[in-house]
């Protein structure tokens, strides 16, 4: 047996007290304003409290039943999975264009940087407030040069978010274009940890641009591409901004996703109770997305 | 003959590969970028050349001007808004720094039995949705007597940057070799000693893409400033600009996106400066989860 460097018996029991010391306030605050405001959701949904009655009394399943007797919130449910798996998808696949196209020796990439980054940093609902006057349905550029190239008469211009399925369209492209960016830089970390004698080898071998990526980059960036696409689904299917930005989940709920309803019904209605019901019915949803995309990618990184 | 055939070809194959690829890099960063070229332009245009539907809106009839710039800074409460965002977001990049440092070390390099299991049910907390936990938070900050005031987003926003910052972090110390705070140790550090004098200098690049993360992540945030905060003396940018700059159906269009340009080109200067540490810490956390 080795025998142990004596500082390790020092250390060992400093270590487990350090542990805790620096581990129980953040655990203290998750506790009080993550873990308790969850039971406190769960039960406020089982009740019917509002802001105009606020004793609590116990209802059991009424809100849930309330809620999936709403055709709006049907609506909301199947917009929310339709634009998250769209926005995912759309990001995703854009993403890992981008992140390629950053490492790549471009003139000016300083700029192209910046550029290609602005989307995510900026605060969503600036970003949705420069597309509302881009979307304009007098003023927008671009009917401006649909008109110009004649792909519009003369005075035609599209009302981009006042048809159901355009405005809809809309709401998924900023969605994709605002989220594009981060699956970008979290696949470039992916992207940046491939060591350079993989790519060498493959080079060596004789394999084009197109081959590398296909048959090496891409698998092996795998796990963190499920990664961006998990954090991509959590961001798009739980925003509200974009939406009550854009469209205020018109034109007659075409756009309404849960978030916003939630938001509707809870604050703006005050119906804390039936608000959190439908907030809650993503949460499941999610945590099982988010187990599945972990699992599955802690399998590829293994094997 | 061949030989040069095959070699111009080559030559060839890559000059246009060069072109595809400076021609797609240009191409995103116009897709990127166009919505705020695009507010630009409108924050610096006059109105009667703005609101002509006959004029090329992507050129300038009239010459540029500044007046709406000097509106928004002047006669709105946008500095007042930019002002709140500033100093909600420092308080929260050090109520975070300060909580997620310690903790991110601990999960990383002090191998309790428990720590692997803290670290993924760390990064399920954030896959909560702010959604769910807004409507019981508005009791929580209402009981505190902490509603329509700012300070109810210093103590909201650190319970979303901390987790994600905690995660960020354990890449970052899980990277510093081993070796190197064995030997603090053999040299008679306690383990506090060898994390500050240490660990902490080594994950410096690391905090500061917390820094980056946290202050984006408070400035984005819209749900619980819209909910909790309404007058307009206390509100922040991601909610003061898309309100109150918009009286009844009448947008301050010209203010209004030279509000969003003032905001977004800073934020993304700073943070594309930061891009590359920030890559490097992300890695580290992502392989490390759920192990």
């Amino acid at each position: 047996m080795v025998t142990r460097a004596p500082y390790r018996r020092r250390t060992a029991e400093q270590d487990t007290f350090l542990a805790r010391l620096f581990v129980l306030p953040t655990a203290g605050y998750v506790i009080v304003l993550v873990a308790v405001p969850v039971a406190l959701a769960v039960a406020y949904a089982l009740s019917d409290v509002t802001v105009a009655a606020p004793r609590y009394d116990w209802v059991g399943i009424a809100n849930f039943a309330a809620v999936l007797k709403d055709q709006v919130f049907w609506r909301a449910l199947t917009n929310t999975l339709v634009f998250t798996t769209l926005t995912t998808l759309v990001a995703v696949v854009g993403g890992s264009v981008v992140a390629r196209l950053l490492f790549a020796k471009v003139f000016g990439r300083r700029v192209v940087r910046v550029c290609v980054l602005l989307p995510w940093t900026t605060p969503v609902t600036l970003s949705s407030v420069s597309w509302l006057w881009l979307l304009d349905p007098v003023y927008s550029p671009l009917d401006w040069v649909g008109r110009q190239t004649g792909l519009l008469g003369t005075g035609a211009s599209v009302n981009w978010l006042g048809r159901p399925t355009l405005a809809a369209a809309c709401i998924v492209a900023v969605q994709a274009w605002r989220l594009t960016p981060l699956t970008a830089v979290i696949i470039m970390t992916g992207l940046a940890a491939i060591p350079a004698s993989v790519r060498e080898a493959a080079r060596m071998d004789g394999a084009g641009p197109l081959r590398r990526t296909l048959s090496i980059t891409v698998p092996l960036t795998l796990p963190v591409t499920a990664v961006a696409a998990l954090f991509c689904a959590v961001f798009s299917a739980t925003d509200m901004a974009v939406v009550r930005i854009l469209t205020n989940g018109g034109p007659t709920h075409a756009t309404e996703v849960v978030a916003s309803w939630a938001f509707a019904k809870g604050i703006d209605g005050g119906n804390l109770s039936e608000g959190t019901a439908a907030a809650l019915f993503l949460t499941p949803v999610l945590l099982a997305a988010a187990l599945a995309i972990l699992r599955a990618a802690r399998r590829v990184e293994l094997r | 003959m061949a030989a040069s055939q095959v070699r111009r070809r080559r030559i060839r194959r890559r000059r246009t590969g060069r072109i595809l690829v400076h021609a797609m890099a240009y191409g995103a960063a116009l897709i990127g970028a166009g919505p705020f070229a695009w507010s630009l332009l409108t924050a610096v245009k006059l109105n009667r050349d703005l609101y002509n539907p006959t004029h090329n809106p992507l050129w300038f009839h009239d010459p540029p001007t500044l007046d709406h710039v000097r509106y928004l800074l002047r006669h709105t409460a946008f500095p007042t808004f930019a002002w709140n965002t500033t100093w909600t977001g420092a308080l929260v990049v050090a109520a975070t720094l300060l909580f997620a440092v310690p903790t991110g070390y601990a999960l990383a390099r002090l191998n309790r039995p428990w720590t692997a299991s803290l670290g993924t049910a760390i990064f399920l907390v954030y896959l909560i949705p702010p959604s769910v936990l807004f409507l019981p938070l508005s009791e929580v900050v209402s009981r505190l007597g902490l509603q329509d005031s700012a300070w109810s987003l210093v103590l909201l926003y650190p319970a979303v940057t901390i987790p994600v910052s905690v995660w960020l972090l354990m890449g970052y110390f899980k990277a510093v070799p081993g070796q190197l705070e064995e030997q603090a140790l053999v040299d008679g550090c306690s383990r506090l000693g060898a994390f500050r004098r240490v660990m902490l200098p080594m994950a410096i690049p690391g905090m500061v893409a917390v820094v980056v993360l946290a202050f984006i992540l408070s400035a984005s945030e819209y749900l619980y400033a819209l909910a909790f905060v309404s007058p307009t003396a206390q509100k922040v940018v991601s909610t003061g600009v898309p309100t109150e700059l918009i009286r009844g159906d009448l947008f301050y269009w010209q203010s209004l996106q030279a509000a969003v340009v003032l905001v977004a080109l800073p934020i993304a200067v700073v943070f594309n400066h930061l891009l590359a540490r920030f890559v490097v810490g992300f890695t580290a956390g992502t392989m490390g989860i759920g192990k």
